[in-house]
This record gives C-alpha cells, structure tokens and sequence, in this order.
C-alpha cells in the first residue's frame, strides 16, 4: 500500500507544530503526527532525524537528554522562542498557500 | 535566524563529530525500540517485529550519513578525497615520486627562467614613477641613438616644455688614490639633477644641489654603497671627507641606498658632477652625454618627442655646422634597460614553457596508464552510488595533489636552478646587469608557481576523466572485453605522444639552431689573429703625463719595456682594442671631393706603430706607421678597406687626404694605408669604416696595450701589469685579459651562449622524456596486444611481421611528432630570430639532423618493446585471461 507522502517543505513546521504543546522525543514527534493525522501521515525516519538537525542548528529547538515515563533515556525536543516565531511564518506562508491552491481548484 | 550563531552551532558540531554520532545512534536506537514494542503490542511475534522495525528504518549507516550531511561542511568531503588520495599514491609511490619528479623539473626550470626574467624585464625599474622617466638622446645618420652633446643638452634643457626635469650622464674613469699607489675606477658624470630626476635619495649626507654641476664648481662626488663597503668599511663619518680622484680632491657629499642601480652605467662605482667642460664638451659636434628626464604630468612621451625634434630642428639650423641630421629621440628609459634583454628573455620562457608542457603530458600519459588499471575501482564506487561529478573530483583532488607537490619541490629545483645559473654568470658580466641582484623567489614567483602548478594539474585532471567518462560501468565491472578500452587509450595515449614527440623536435631545433648561430658568431671573420695575444687597458694620470711629449715617451718607454719580456713579439698601443663597440667616432671629409655638410662618421683609433702588425692585420696597400710619424711631421692616416670602398670607390687612397668638416689645416692628415677590416665593433655589429691616426701624433690618457707573444698569453697577464708599474707606479692598469677571452665574452657571444647552453639543457631533457613516452605507449600497446599477438602467431605470422608491425605504430607516431614538430620549430625560430646569427630559422642541416635523431632516438625506444613481442610464446599468450 502506498502511503500519501508529506507535501514537501511542510515537515519543519509539523515537527515545530507538534513541539509546541509539550516536548517530544523523535519517536514522539512521529507517532503525534501520525495520530493526529488520523494516520494518514506518516514521518519517514530517514527525514525525521536530518529534519531534527536542520531545526536544531537553525536554532529552532532545543534538545536535551531526559528519562522517559517507562524509565528510558530519551533526547527531548523543546521549541524555542525563535521556533516558534518561524512556525507562525510558516503557518502563514502555508496557509496563504493552500488557500490559493484551493481557489485554482474551486475554479474549475 | 542569526547566520553567526548558526556557524557557530555548526561549527561546534564539527569538533564534537563523535558525541553528535553517539547521540544520534543511541537516539535512533530508541526509536527503533519503540516502534519493534508498538509492533508486539499489535501482535507480532518479537523475532519478526524486530526484523520488521529494521526494514522500516532502513540502513542505519545511510540515516546517520543522512543527518550527518546536514550539519556537515561540504569541504569535509575534499578531507575523504585528499585522504583517498593518499592513500593511493602510498599503495604506488613509485608511481607519484616519478610524477612529482618530472612536474618539479619542468617547474623548477620554468619558475628559474622566469625568476630571471621577472628582474630583467616584468618588475618596474627601481625609481620612483619609473613609467614616466624618457630616455633622450641624439640621432644621426648612422647611429639611430647617439649621445647628447653637453652644449645641444643645456640648450634642449632650457627650451623644453615636456618635462619636469632633464638631466644627463656620461661615462668616465678615475685614478683613485689608493694607499699603495693608484687606481682606475670607472665613474660617472651626472648634471646635479640626475638623483632627483629618477626620485632616488641617498643614504647618507645629501644630493648634489642645484648650481653645483657649474664649471669652476666645487669638487664633490657621491659614492655608492658597493664602492663604500668596499673600499671606506662603511663608515659612517665618510661624508665631509675628501678622496683623491686624479690627483684632485673631491669631497663626499653622500652615500647612495645599497638598492640602487643604474643599468647604463652599472659599473660606475661613484658619481660626479659635470663642472668643467672636458675637450669633447667644449665642442657642440662632440656627443658623449645621454639624457633622463622626467615627463610632466599630463604629456605623454609622443609630445615630448615631438617637441625635443622640433628643438633640434631649430639647432640645426642655428647651428648648421655641428647640427645637420642631428635628430632627437625620446623612448621610455625601460626601453633602453629592459629593452635589450627581451628577445632573449622571452625566448627562454617559452622554451622553458615548452618544457613544463612536455612534462606535464608525459605525467598525463602516466596518469592515463593508470587510470586504465583503475577502472574497475572507478566502476565499484559508481556502482555504488558515486556520481560522476565525484568521481572526477577524486581526479581533481588528485591531480591537484600532485601539481602541489610537484610546485613545492619545483621550487625547490627553482632555487638550485637559479644558484647554478648565477655561478655561470661571468663576474665582469654580472656587473653590468645589476638586475641580477634581484633574481629570487618572491611573490611574483610564487604567484607564477601556483599558476603553472594549476594549469598542470588541469591537465593532469582532464586526462583521467576524458578517459573515463566513455567508460561503461558494466563493462568495467567485466574487466575482459578490453578491445574497447584499449583503442581508446592508444588513441589518446598516442595523440599525448605526438604533443610530446613535437614539442621535443621545437626544443631541438631551436637548440640546434642557438648553437650553430654561436658558432657562427665566434667565427665571424674579425681580421686579425686574436690568438696569443694579452690586453691590459693604461690610465696615464693627468699629474706627469698631462702633455702630448710626456704621453709619447710613456708609450715608446712602455712598448720598450713590454717588448723585452720573455717571449713577447710585439707590443701595441692603441686607445680601443677591437671588439669593443662602434664608438669614439669622428666626421670626416675628404678633401678635394663634394661636400655639403653631412656627417660621415668613421670609427677613430689612435694606435702606436706597431699596433696594427700586432694584430696580424693585413696590410692593402702603402704602408704601416713608423717610429717616425710623430708631432715633427705632418699627419698621416691609415685607413680600413670600409672606408676606402665607401669613400675612395674605384681610386687609390694613398696619398690623398682627409680632413674635419671646416678643413682646418691641423686636421688635415695624409692617407698612407689600407689595412683589411680589423672589427671594431661587437661580432654581430656591421662592418664600420675606420680610421687609424698615429697616436704619437694624438696621444691620449686612457689607452689599451695588445701583446702578442709566442707562450700562454694569459700567463703573461701578470707579467704585463707588473711590467707597466716597474714603468712608473702611479700609472694605473685595469682589465687585462686575452682576447680570445674577450671575444668569448663580449656581450653578444655571452648572450648567445646563455641562450644555446640553457635551450640545449632544455632540449636534452625534452628529448628523454618524449622517448620515455614513446617507449610508454609502445610498451603498454605491446602488453594489451600480447593475446591478439599470440593469435597471430599461431596463425603463422613470422616474428618479423610482429616486429614491424609493432615499429610501424611507432614508426607512425614519429613521423607525425616530426612532421608537425618540423612545422611548429620553423615558425618558434622565426619568432626568435633576433637571437639567430648568420643562420635561417628554416635551416635545412639543422632540421635534418634533429629529424635524424628523433627517428633514432624513437626507433631505439620501440626496438625493446617490439622485441618482446616477437618473442611471445603464442601458447601462454592465448592460456592469458
């Protein structure tokens, strides 16, 4: 089965999207977009950890090492001030986007 | 988003590689934990989960490089490259020291000449603004550039408007008082400007001022910085002292800076001002100054030529007797310095280009070989997912690796190179090219280097990946079908050859046509014998000899002397030996025939009268001087075959007379000879008429004495000079030598044999490695062909048919390298004629020869290949692959 691929250039801001609420480990960060999703997204690894790095060096989050509820090491994901700021840019240009998408389609 | 703090975090990264590594693993690990966990819950059995979790993840090592490219910096990779190829030439070093060795000849030789030619031609003359100093001088009929005359110089001084400032030189010579006794130092006069016009400041003390160059000034005199090291220790107190010149005192005013040069007059050791008028100066018709000045700002050196002729035109007819024909010219004064020193410059940059061009194709071709055993590499790293752009890169990084390494040790050959090359300068030489004391490595050369090591290495590139990328990975991958590869190479591998075998043919051609032009030169006809004969140059000092009787009996009492000294023939006595230069000219005209003001300049030489039988030279028709022809009598002259065709054509001379151009009666002398043409000027000068006065009847101060003798000539030369102070010791002596050294020497013949030693070495260089290429290519074609070789053989070919199949490839690759060789060295000797004598660029022994030694050379080179495969054994060359 064929799964529907992320629109390309949207993964930072869902990343940054899911971060917003609480902080997240890379698994976390997956399985949130999935579910709220309604799986229909899924996060390849292979995107997610080069993701993690460009937001980490753009300094748009932070991470650090914590114990998770099942007693694990984890690395946490943490959005900072300028992660947010860039998400609500993003969130803007996205939207600004879709809408104009859709009124090319409705045209028809 | 702050860029600092990005390359800062990224930079960050960069020295903590391995946490950054270790972190991602353990948190991809976690990950893969998770997702194996929500694959049981879901009910899978744990084994299959695991492999399921591993699949969906995909290759670790893949993700890792993934994320780690993210924060990577693109030149990390060129780290991999640069250590691959390390690592690569390690495995060969044969292989890269070979390489390193011919680029660091090929560089070395190539930085030297240039080294060379930077300071004699590229670099500025040291002056200040040295673009807007001119050159200023006369013209006349014969000479396109002669001196100024001191009166033509003061009145273009004070007429002109084209330049700041004009102020001339001239030669002269000093007796210097020295403790035990005296000697002669070449000088030079210079008007109290000369300094400031080319913005040099001395040293020490100050500059001649404004007004001190007047006649009936006060004696001053500016030593350079060689003359003060060398004969005041450097000390410091020297100005304000006074030295004795010519039994004179002149005080110091100053020290010129230990950098500065002055090329037309290299040799003087210090600096006078004009002051009185000498005899010459006295005299509008007596040249014997050149001229500096600086441009104004905003007049270009066209204008001021302009006017300096439209001032000679207004003397000239002013003065009509001393100023017919006589023009200005006005030439940037780099002309006159670097000028000379072009065609010969130029001429060995390009031969040493040539040169580092065939030892670049040569590695190239290496390189070629090598790229042929590295298919397979390159087909695996393809296969893999290399890209071709990156593979080439390995090529680049390789190539650039090598022209690196091939620079630094160039330069190194450079330096030897130039060491080697200076200690072949003769020192009377190096003295009058003080550029010499500029040759070395500096930015330029450095610059120079780097530009040539990446033009190499551009070469060095393209060729692997011109050969590579016709490469298909799947046939490389198969490594047995070589019919493909093998055209391929010997093709490109061949046309490499033939750059090679051409560019050698241009060397050597223009070798063998630099070394038969020295020849030639050496054996221009001079009319006289110069074996078995020493020179020594005389200065009478003004004090005891200032009279025409005290100079006579010098010289009567000098010959005398001379000629009692053990196997001495005869001495003469004259006031420039041959060789010299067209130069101390005087106007003639003849009596009795027209004469409407023109300037017939002849060469003049005062000699003794047994000069001219010294020299063995042959005697036309009358008579040679005798003791008799003295003050006492009336004034004779012997006169060369030159002047007796140009000015007696079809008459007999003897008897006639000549006289100056107002036929003053003093001047009036008697022709009582002709002798054949002794050449007096340079070897490659044309033939000048030349008259010879009795020098007892016009004696002189600074004269030359020519010995002939029938022992070693040079072991007399001591024996001279000690003979002269026996005479009187104040007289001084300088430049004694052979004169088959002096022919040797002279300017010319040390220019052309620069020329031909160094294009020789060059050429014998290009020679071994176009055959090394040769005997590569033939080699390499032999070992691919071994198995088709074999079938042939078994099919019955004689070994003689494998013999000459194989000389005929190369027999084709010569004949090609000749052919167009042959073409390209005709044109190269035409650009490079002006350093030919008495040879055609397009001359036919020469290109024979070389023709004839490249075939040899080339055929000897194929003979051991085509050996080996005549002898292959067809059994073990079909059981092969």
């Amino acid at each position: 089965m064929k799964r529907p691929e992320l629109l390309p250039g949207t993964l930072d801001m869902l990343i940054l999207k899911t971060l917003t609420r609480s902080p997240l480990h890379g698994y976390g960060i997956a399985q949130s977009i999935k579910r709220l999703s309604d799986d229909v997204l899924t996060v390849e690894e292979g995107s997610l950890y080069p993701a993690l790095q460009r937001l980490l060096l753009q300094g748009w989050v932070k991470a650090e090492w914590k114990i998770t509820e099942t007693n694990r090491r984890a690395r946490f994901y943490t959005l900072t001030a300028a992660g947010r700021k860039q998400l609500g840019l993003e969130v803007t240009q996205f939207e600004q986007i879709i809408t104009a998408i859709g009124r090319v389609l409705s045209e028809a | 988003m702050n860029p600092l703090a990005y390359i800062a975090r990224k930079t960050g990264l960069l020295f903590s590689r391995d946490r950054f590594r270790s972190d991602l693993d353990e948190e991809m690990a976690f990950h893969r934990e998770q997702v194996e966990k929500e694959l049981i819950a879901d009910g899978m059995v744990p084994a299959s989960a695991r492999t399921a979790a591993a699949r969906q993840f995909g290759n670790p090592t893949h993700l890792r490089d993934e994320s780690q490219r993210v924060v990577a910096f693109q030149w990390e990779t060129v780290g991999q490259d640069l250590r691959f190829a390390f690592r690569q030439f390690r495995q060969n070093p044969g292989f890269a020291l070979t390489a390193i060795f011919i680029l660091a000849v090929g560089m070395g030789v190539s930085v030297a000449i240039f080294a060379f030619a930077d300071a004699a031609v590229i670099q500025p003359l040291p002056y200040f603004a040295p673009n807007r100093l001119m050159d200023v001088a006369e013209n006349g009929a014969m000479l396109q550039r002669s001196n100024l005359s001191r009166e033509d110089y003061e009145d273009w001084k004070r007429l002109n408007h084209s330049f700041s400032s004009l102020d001339v030189y001239g030669g002269s010579g000093y007796l210097l008082r020295i403790p035990s006794g005296s000697e002669p130092v070449p000088a030079a006069r210079v008007s109290d400007g000369f300094f400031r016009t080319l913005g040099v400041k001395p040293m020490l003390g100050r500059d001649f001022l404004p007004g001190e160059d007047r006649p009936g000034g006060a004696k001053l005199v500016m030593l350079t910085y060689g003359m003060w090291v060398k004969r005041f220790g450097s000390r410091t107190d020297m100005v304000g002292q006074a030295i004795t010149l010519d039994g004179t005192a002149y005080t110091v005013v100053g020290v010129l800076p230990r950098e500065f040069e002055f090329a037309p007059r290299a040799n003087a050791e210090f600096f006078v001002p004009l002051l009185d008028k000498n005899q010459c100066e006295q005299r509008r018709s007596c040249h014997n100054l050149f001229g500096v000045g600086r441009l104004r700002d905003g007049v270009s050196s066209k204008a001021a030529l302009d006017e300096m002729k439209a001032i000679a035109a207004q003397l000239e007819i002013q003065y009509p007797g001393s100023n017919k024909g006589q023009g200005a010219v006005v030439q940037p004064l780099s002309e006159i310095i670097t000028g000379p020193m072009k065609p010969i410059m130029f001429t060995l940059l390009a031969a040493s280009g040539l040169l580092l061009l065939i030892a670049s194709v040569n590695v190239a071709s290496l390189l070629l070989v090598r790229s042929e055993s590295r298919r397979r590499e390159i087909a695996v790293r393809g296969a893999l997912g290399a890209t071709p752009a990156r593979i080439s890169r390995q090529f680049i990084t390789e190539a650039l690796l090598l022209g690196v390494f091939g620079c630094i040790a160039g330069i190194l050959v450079a330096n030897g190179t130039i060491t080697g090359l200076m200690s072949l300068i003769p020192k009377t030489m190096a003295g009058y090219l003080p550029f010499l004391s500029r040759v070395g490595i500096h930015w330029h050369e450095g610059m120079f280097s780097l530009c040539i090591a990446l033009l190499a290495s551009g070469l060095l590139a393209a060729t692997p990946i011109l050969r590579l990328s016709f490469l298909d990975v799947r046939d490389a991958l198969s490594d047995g079908n070589r019919s493909v590869a093998g055209r391929f190479w010997r093709r490109m591998g061949a046309n490499l050859v033939v750059v090679e075998l051409c560019i050698a043919v241009i060397l050597l051609v223009g070798a063998g046509l630099l070394s038969k032009s020295l020849y030639r030169l050496l054996h221009v006809d001079v009319g006289f014998d110069s074996a078995h004969l020493a020179t020594v140059q005389m200065v009478a000092p003004p004090a005891g000899y200032a009279k025409p009787e005290q100079q006579v009996t010098l010289f009567r009492e000098v010959s005398r002397r001379l000629s009692a000294l053990p196997g001495v023939e005869s001495v003469g006595i004259t006031t420039d030996l041959p060789i010299q230069c067209n130069c101390n000219t005087d106007w003639i005209r003849i009596v009795g025939k027209p004469f409407h003001g023109e300037h017939n300049e002849v060469n003049e030489r005062d000699v003794s009268p047994s000069y001219l039988p010294t020299l063995k030279a042959k005697l036309i028709r009358g008579r040679f001087f005798t003791e008799d022809d003295d003050a006492s009598k009336g004034n004779k002259i012997i006169i060369n075959e030159e002047l007796a065709e140009k000015y007696f054509p079809g008459e007999d001379p003897i008897g006639k007379k000549i006289a100056n151009d107002s036929l003053d009666p003093k001047s009036m002398r008697e022709v009582i000879g002709v002798v054949g043409n002794v050449r007096e000027g340079g070897l490659d000068d044309e033939l000048w008429p030349t008259e010879y006065e009795a020098l007892y009847q016009s004696p002189a101060n600074f004269v030359a004495v020519a010995v002939r003798t029938q022992g070693d000539e040079k072991a007399l030369l001591p024996s001279l000079v000690k003979a002269i102070h026996e005479v009187d010791p104040n007289l001084g002596t300088y430049g004694e030598i052979t004169m088959e050294d002096q022919v040797n020497t002279t300017q010319s013949a040390l220019i052309h044999r620069t020329a031909m030693w160094l294009v020789d070495g060059f050429a014998v260089i290009a020679l071994v490695l176009a055959v090394i290429g040769l005997y590569g290519v033939v080699a390499y074609s032999v070992g691919q062909r071994t198995r088709e070789i074999g079938v042939r053989m078994a099919l019955g070919a004689q070994r003689s048919a494998v013999y000459s199949m194989v000389m005929r490839q190369a027999g084709w690759l010569t004949a090609a390298g000749v052919g167009i060789g042959v073409g390209c060295a005709v044109g190269a000797a035409m650009l490079g004629r002006k350093l030919l004598f008495g040879v055609a660029a397009w001359d036919v022994s020469t290109l024979a020869i070389v023709a004839l030694v490249l075939a040899a050379a080339s055929l000897a080179a194929s003979f051991l290949p085509a050996r080996r495969a005549a002898s292959v054994n067809p059994v073990e060359a079909l059981r092969t692959e």
